[in-house]
């Protein structure tokens, strides 16, 4: 194994076995390609964003990649490992953060979750020590510690499980939806101590999330997967393109006017004096808004970025005509 | 990793979230001290309806009410024990339906002693108290003639009865990878099971006794032993060696119980959830 290809899979599949009433005592049978031929590599140290829809098989793809489960086909390697034959070897080396269930013991002081983790990993004291201490530091744990888990907030809770997930110095960390139902700040505070983790300490991370703003500030590379299938793997520029997304300008004018004519943009929704207006997403809006602001009476306005949703169904959909 | 680094880190492992828990249930005092005296008062009137049955007759099956807490004694010792420190496997089903058993595969240890040791509960205790109280008032009660023999078989009752409810509860919880549900199946033979050997085998028909010998193997917790050392006639014509038989029976039944754990789990990690 090189760095370039420190994570590995090779037309991996997984197909899962439905059963289905279908009348008394009939069960109907149906195959589920919930990861379709999927072939990525990931080289040590990168930061890669894996989005996709409900159901479209990012966990998993996470649960292979961490040893929970087998994959039906294909080949599979992390670190060298296959993580399903050699699934306590691989959890040495690995951190997971599942962002809705916590790993921390909800009736024990916060500290008490780290104390376990140091014996049960065997981390060397010292070792232990210095990350716990730059993990507190970092994620603004230490007023926390002895508090039980139970009273944490959300956002708490997750830094919580992210340092947890670090004590013993693992090569990878997989997040599955670190930031949902987290507050600006929280989402801000994760964000930033990720970055740092991996800029840092080059760890290699692959987060799975549903808010676009993650990717945009964490991740240079992401990876689309739908229908089990990988539909995209490049920069979050190119994403928009393949997905030709738009963004919309929300214009409010003086009065209420007839639609803004400013090609190439198109007015998709007129309410009173606000106007929206739908642009191609490659395009930059600095000259569109001189130009409507040239000719119309021009109050407020604001650009909106397509949401992640929107272009992956866009995506599909071409990919479906083609 | 040989099998031998594998018992060893599973013991481990098991100790280490059995401790987490001991601390997680101080958390709450009360309720511990109450939940502990009310899992002995429950075990305890248990034991005065048997008490209660021979204030209107003088023998069930032939046995009489010491015989009979003898038996009792026997099985309640060692379902308690298997019960404390298994017993909690019953909710592995729930783990599996709600995906928290992922958060265990992640972990460097055997899945099968985190699994065992998930809410270890200390006040489970107070059955194997009991148990062990009315097996006292039984030995000093029962006219038993004694021999080396007998006396060296005590304890290996005991050990063997705590392997066999053991191998029932890791059956149990490989049954609900596939039945998420069938906590209730796995009740039914666990405490099902352990009030059946509380009375004497006479009063019961030799199907059932058949069964329980042949099949799912409990008589061999305390039946088969248990006639032997009082001296009794046993249940079935069988040869009298196999009231020496329970070890045998008991590393069968857990070596088939890790078999079907083992297969269990593959499915789990072949099938999700």
């Amino acid at each position: 194994m090189q760095d370039s290809d420190f994570i590995t899979l090779e037309k991996v599949e997984k197909v899962f076995e439905v059963r289905k009433k279908a009348g008394f005592l009939k069960r109907e049978r149906r195959q589920v390609r919930a990861v379709d031929s999927i072939s990525f590599t990931v080289a040590r140290g990168e930061m890669v964003g894996y989005i996709g829809p409900n159901g479209a098989g990012k966990s998993t793809t996470i649960k292979m990649l961490t040893g929970i489960l087998m994959p039906s086909a294909g080949r599979l390697r992390v670190a060298g490992i296959d993580p399903s034959r050699e699934r306590t070897r691989l959890a040495h080396r690995i951190g997971v953060v599942f962002g809705q269930r916590t790993t921390l013991w909800w009736d024990l002081p916060l500290i008490d979750s780290y104390r376990l983790a140091h014996r049960m990993y065997r981390i060397p004291d010292a070792r232990y020590r210095e990350n716990l201490d730059r993990c507190v530091e970092l994620l603004e744990l230490g007023a926390l510690l002895d508090v039980p888990v139970r009273q944490l907030s959300l956002g708490q809770r997750m830094r919580g499980d992210i340092a947890a997930a670090l004590l013993h110095d693992p090569e990878v960390l997989y997040l599955d939806e670190p930031t949902i139902g987290l507050d600006v700040v929280s989402k801000a505070k994760v964000r930033g101590f990720l970055k740092e983790l991996n800029t840092e300490r080059g760890t290699t991370v692959l987060l799975t999330t549903h808010d676009l703003q993650d990717i945009e500030q964490l991740c240079s590379r992401v990876m689309v997967i739908d229908h089990g299938r990988l539909m995209y793997d490049g920069p979050l520029a190119g994403l928009h393109e393949a997905g030709e997304g738009e963004r919309t300008l929300v214009v409010d004018l003086e009065r209420e006017l007839p639609p803004i004519e400013v090609p190439p943009c198109r007015v998709v929704r007129v309410e009173g004096p606000r106007q929206w207006l739908a642009f191609p997403a490659g395009q930059s809006a600095a000259p569109l808004v001189a130009a409507i602001a040239a000719a119309y009476p021009l109050v407020d306005l604001s650009v909106r970025e397509p949401d992640i949703e929107a272009v992956i169904a866009k995506m599909y959909a071409e990919k479906a005509v083609s | 990793m040989g099998e031998g680094g594998r018992v060893r880190e599973g013991a481990r492992a098991y100790l280490l979230i059995a401790g987490m828990w001991m601390r997680s249930t101080m958390a709450y005092r009360f309720s511990f001290a109450m939940t502990t005296f009310g899992n002995f008062t429950a075990t305890f009137f248990d034991f005065v309806a048997i008490m209660l049955m021979f204030s209107r007759v003088d023998a069930l099956g032939g046995y009489a009410l010491p015989e009979v807490a003898f038996l009792y004694g026997l099985s309640a010792v060692s379902f308690g024990l298997a019960d404390l420190v298994i017993g909690s496997m019953e909710r592995l089903g729930r783990r599996v339906r709600d995906g928290t058993l992922d958060t265990l595969l992640v972990r460097p240890a055997p899945v099968l002693a985190q699994v065992a040791a998930d809410r270890f509960a200390l006040r489970r205790m107070g059955r194997v108290v009991q148990g062990a109280l009315v097996l006292g008032w039984s030995l000093t009660r029962v006219d038993i003639d004694w021999t080396v023999g007998k006396l060296l078989l005590m304890p290996v009752i005991l050990v063997s009865g705590f392997g066999i409810f053991c191998s029932v509860f890791v059956a149990g919880a490989a049954f609900q990878f596939v039945a998420q549900d069938a906590s209730e199946v796995q009740n039914a033979f666990t405490y099902g099971g352990t009030t059946l050997l509380q009375y004497p085998p006479t009063v019961f028909a030799k199907e059932l006794v058949r069964g329980v010998t042949f099949v799912l193997p409990l008589a061999f917790v305390n039946w088969l032993p248990a006639t032997y050392v009082l001296g009794r006639p046993y249940p079935l014509s069988l040869p009298e060696w196999v009231a020496f038989a329970p070890p045998l029976v008991a590393a069968g039944c857990c070596a088939l119980a890790g078999l079907a754990w083992r297969t269990g789990l593959r499915s789990y990690r072949s099938t999700g959830s």
